[in-house]
């Protein structure tokens, strides 16, 4: 029995990551996740509080670049790659709500 | 294609050799296997035969068209060819035509090389076995009952077959140096930031890596040159200039300090640690000093791997909605439309890591997963660097056994273990490379690893030239 | 001017964002230009095309320290993150931003009447995409049948500047808003161009009884003007009070501004509130201001409104508020110089205030020693008010720079008190009746007096000191 991650939360998950789901796959993701997790039990064992995080393995700063224009891409190519366009623009079914 | 791509580029450049007559090769050698081991997605016979008449243009003109000068060289899918289809071995990408090039190709083509196709891939680069891919698996040249290792391993099949003596493949967790031992070919993972990934689909953006695939070090070492450096396209690429590996390949490795990391013998194949013995008592033979050593927390490198990897891929994949480009299954609206399209277009493995992924990055479960992971990842960074105060590289299998039958590994976690010697490397942003390094006793090669510190390229690919030798 | 009923209290918190004025979009070499053909100016970075990488604007970076300056913050070291949600107008499905280590944090600002609001932050972050819906009423999202995306303005850069939730009133949010635009504008970073959309405001606004905690905040959106923002506030503000004195409690929610009804209204089915899964992104490195940097961003800032306010302030010895209107006007600098160069203070705030307010195209034809020296002669007596106005005008015109030359072109000549005292009595010797009437109390013959001095002296008598001569005759002086 998954105590780390259930049905409810891969359901929950696949509609945050907008991934349509069935209910078998819902089933079997969620033993697999949950045997990933349960492995990830060493991580989690660990007590790293005082230890920083590292986003980056490098020790870059500050890299810039000028405010100058460069060519942008050619619309008709750009459209060429589009699903479906309309008036210069790509064209999407309705969107139900508004942006966040 | 027994030449090696420093070879050929020499006699292309001095006109004793055709780059036409190379390419043509190349095809034909491609034509009689390919059918059979499927390195490839997409063969590109006319581009590359245009491309190599050029070049032999050039060189009869006076011209010197560079290092690579008609060297067939092979590119995972996962790189960007203007024009040319881009797919990442997945549907949601099937046809896709980016109109830019990555860095790296360009790189590629302005030393002379010449593409000869796009090899296929686990999809999004996430697997170890190419058997995720949405266009069909790629067999292993050596025994094709066998996969040939992944991500990369139409890449790695590409250069063991000898399609290409130059492939170029891309390394997370290993995706490059894994295939390359079950290939018995030689796959190098340069230092994080040394090659631009400006033009790579992104898997995971702090772990990924461009790198060579060749049949000798020296060819890998030549490759490495021309890719690395700086590109104003990539805030992550190092900005110093790389010490560049050539030169001092063969100065050997009289009086280093090498260490096998004692926690990545554990667990790995009998056969396979036996090579691994054989090569320090190799090194030990040729001058170094060879001895254990302890890097305690790459135990968790798997672990760590597997909450950092899928989250930044969850993110990465993200722009896979089916509106600008690639694959849309339409619907009424468009949370529907996101759905289906991504529910259709991409394979299981990848919708694993990407609701995994976005697990780790929920709300609530941030600290407990995806935060704590990249503090192990500082642990890992801290033990690799203790270990490089006592020695100058470090010794390990690359894979913990022989390339294994299709289907083997059907569990998703049985399968992530396959990178316990690899990841360790990308956590840190270190150099590794995978020479191949004698056979296990199903006759299949086996892969040995030399890993550095960051920079290190030169040292490291010394050592990996003198295992080469004693191979 | 508060419209709630007794005992509550609105409290209000604004989020404005900013778009820069950089050649280039915050992540790439496109450029960042209002109004051009659609998906004109994209390129693999901003369309998110895969294998694509973000490299950050120096200029944009620059801005946002002198925004972050002239609004009081501290500068910090900082790092991007990745907000992740899908919208179409994302071309990655992530928008790339600063969450807990933002570049410019603890600020404030002053408004006109003195008071000062905290700003949480301000960070940089890239704006979205641009989406048309096509098929319901007016554009609409409900009823459309479908979307089209522009990606022009997909990657411009924009600063998010976060207020603490310090203001009371809908005129301090109004305030807040035309005090922040020009800052922002003096700062070079903005062209304030609410109507191009370069300066976005929402609101969070919560009631509570005075005295109580803080209450649940609504947030309202689509707000494109600072009239609608007062509306929207009031409005607002009402509902929730409305709500909870029925006995029901406000819902936190997102609130569609609708200039039409003038309400706002509930966003349609929201899905499950939004998990932004926020981490640090990885493809950018952090950005770290030398202090020399940040030493040189303080030092190259123009003075900012308050400053400005406080100057003039200063030298008029007047409250900062009595000259908020000249600043706002930019007319405080001939103000001040005038007032240097030996001007009455008052009268030259008045005079600037009013007449040149009124033809500011052609405020260039005023020096500040032509200005002193004619406000001088209104305050001397030298001219009456509507003299001082008619020459003003002139100057105004182009008709010629000396005020006195011009008040002599035009024959004004102030009277000689005694000779107008002289003129004044004549008046009154000639109408006794009416003289009567005035001592007793009259007001109503005032008129008649004073018309007849203008009348002696051609126009040249002063008005109010024809009152005042009058008065004290009255008085018996």
């Amino acid at each position: 029995m998954s105590d780390r991650i259930t049905e409810a939360d891969v359901r929950h998950v696949a509609k945050l990551a907008r991934l349509d789901v069935t209910d078998e796959e819902v089933a079997t993701f969620t033993g697999q996740l949950e045997a990933v997790l349960e492995h990830a039990q060493d991580v989690e064992a660990l007590d790293v509080d005082d230890v920083p995080p590292t986003a980056h393995p490098l020790p870059l700063k500050n890299v810039f670049r000028d405010d100058v224009p460069r060519e942008s891409l050619d619309r008709d190519e750009v459209l060429a790659m589009a699903p479906a366009a309309e008036d210069g623009r790509f064209r999407v079914p309705r969107i139900l709500g508004e942006a966040p | 294609m027994s030449r090696t791509a420093s070879d050929i580029a020499r006699a292309v450049r001095s006109g004793d050799l055709s780059a036409r007559d190379v390419v043509d090769e190349a095809l034909s050698t491609i034509d009689a296997r390919d059918g059979e081991i499927h390195a490839f997605n997409l063969v590109l016979a006319d581009e590359a035969r245009a491309a190599a008449a050029a070049i032999d243009e050039r060189v009869a003109a006076g011209d010197d068209p560079g290092p690579l000068a008609g060297v067939p060289v092979a590119l995972k899918d996962n790189l960007c060819t203007r024009g040319i289809p881009t797919t990442c071995s997945s549907k949601i990408l099937e046809g896709w035509k980016p109109p830019y090039t990555a860095t790296v190709v360009e790189r590629i083509v302005a030393a002379g090389g010449i593409v000869v196709g796009k090899t296929n891939l686990d999809e999004f680069a996430m697997g170890s076995s190419t058997e995720n891919s949405a266009f069909g698996p790629t067999r292993n040249p050596l025994d094709t009952s066998r996969v040939p290792g992944g991500s990369s391993g139409g890449s790695a099949a590409a250069v063991a077959a000898e399609f290409a003596p130059l492939a170029l493949g891309s390394d997370t967790g290993g995706s490059i140096r894994q295939p390359a031992a079950l290939c018995g070919v030689v796959g190098m993972k340069p230092t994080y930031g040394a090659v631009s990934r400006y033009g790579l689909i992104a898997f995971a953006s702090s772990l990924d890596q461009i790198g060579p695939f060749s049949t000798t070090v020296a060819d890998s070492a030549l490759l490495y040159d021309v890719i690395s450096g700086h590109d104003p396209l990539d805030s992550t690429s190092i900005s110093d200039a790389l010490a560049p590996a050539s030169p001092t390949l063969t100065d050997g490795v009289e009086g280093l300090r090498i260490g096998i990391v004692r926690e990545l013998m554990e667990g790995v194949s009998p056969d396979v640690a036996a090579q691994v013995n054989r090569a320090a008592d190799a090194l030990t033979a040729a001058g170094a000093k060879v001895d254990e050593v302890s890097v305690p927390a790459a135990v968790y490198g798997i672990s760590a791997y597997y909450l950092i990897a899928p989250a930044e891929a969850s993110s990465n994949l993200a722009r896979y909605d089916g509106v600008r480009y690639g694959l849309r299954v339409d619907a009424d609206d468009i949370t529907q439309m996101y759905g289906a399209t991504r529910a259709a277009g991409f394979g299981p493995e990848v919708k694993r890591r990407i609701m995994l992924g976005t697990y780790a990055l929920s709300a609530g479960y941030y600290d407990a997963y995806y935060g704590k992971a990249q503090r192990v990842r500082t642990l890992i960074i801290r033990d690799f660097a203790a270990a490089y105060e006592q020695v100058d590289a470090l010794l390990s299998p690359t894979s913990p056994t022989t390339a294994f039958a299709f289907g083997a590994k059907s569990d998703p976690l049985a399968m992530y273990m396959s990178d316990v010697c690899t990841i360790p490397s990308n956590l840190a942003g270190h150099p590794a490379v995978s020479v191949p390094f004698g056979r296990g006793d199903d006759g299949l090669p086996v892969g040995v690893q030399v890993m550095a510190d960051a920079l290190q390229e030169p040292l490291m690919f010394r050592v990996a030239r003198a295992l080469e030798e004693a191979a | 001017m508060s419209t709630l009923p007794d005992g509550w209290e609105m409290v209000i918190g604004l989020e404005v964002h900013c778009e820069l004025r950089t050649e280039t979009k915050l992540f790439c070499s496109c450029r960042n230009a209002f109004g051009d053909e659609p998906n004109t100016n994209v390129c693999p970075v901003c369309l998110g095309l895969p294998g694509s990488l973000p490299v950050l604007n120096r200029q944009a970076v620059e801005y946002a320290m002198r925004i972050g300056e002239a609004l009081h913050c501290e500068i910090r070291p900082s790092i991007f993150h990745r907000k992740n949600y899908f919208y179409p107008d994302m071309p990655k499905d992530y928008q790339t931003s600063q969450y807990d280590e933002p570049i410019n944090v603890e600020g404030w600002l002053e408004l006109p009447d003195g008071a000062r609001i905290g700003i949480e932050r301000a960070h940089m972050e890239e704006d979205t995409g641009k989406t048309t819906h096509i098929g319901g009423g007016g554009g609409r999202i409900h009823g459309a049948d479908h979307s089209l995306v522009d990606y022009n303005r997909a990657g411009v850069p924009l600063v998010e500047i976060v207020s603490k939730p310090d203001m009371r009133s809908s005129d301090d949010a109004k305030a807040y808003v035309n005090e922040l635009r020009a800052i922002l504008v003096a700062t070079g970073a903005s062209d304030g161009k609410m109507e191009e959309g370069s300066l976005r405001v929402d609101a969070n606004v919560s009631v509570r009884k005075t005295g109580d905690p803080f209450g649940t905040r609504c947030e309202i959106k689509n707000l494109n003007s600072v009239r609608s923002l007062g509306r929207a506030i009031e409005y607002e503000a009402s509902r929730q009070i409305a709500l909870l004195e029925d006995g029901e409690s406000v819902v936190q929610e997102t609130r569609h501004w609708n200039e039409n009804d003038g309400r706002t209204h509930a966003m349609r089915s929201k899905e499950e509130a939004f998990d932004y899964r926020y981490f640090p992104e990885p493809d950018l490195v952090p950005v770290a201001p030398s202090d020399d940097w940040i030493k040189a961003v303080g030092e190259s800032l123009p003075p900012m409104p308050a400053d400005r306010r406080a100057k003039l302030a200063e030298a008029a010895g007047v409250a900062p508020s009595d000259v908020a209107l000249l600043v706002e006007q930019d007319l405080d600098q001939l103000v001040a110089d005038a007032i240097a160069a030996g001007a009455d203070p008052k009268k030259a705030i008045n005079r600037a205030a009013n007449e040149i307010a009124a033809d500011i195209a052609n405020v260039h034809r005023i020096t500040p020693e032509s200005f002193a020296a004619l406000v001088n002669m209104e305050a001397d007596g030298k001219l009456t008010a509507t003299q001082t106005k008619q020459v003003l005008a002139a100057m105004l015109a182009g008709e010629g720079e000396d005020p006195a030359e011009i008040a002599k072109a035009k024959g004004f000549e102030a009277m000689d008190a005694s000779a107008l005292e002289a003129v004044v009595d004549e008046v009154i010797a000639a109408n006794p009746e009416a003289w009567e009437k005035y001592v007793g109390g009259d007001q109503k013959v005032t008129g008649m007096f004073v018309g007849q001095v203008m009348k002696k002296t051609g126009g040249k008598a002063d008005g109010k000191l024809v009152n005042q001569i009058l008065t004290s005759r009255r008085s018996g002086a």
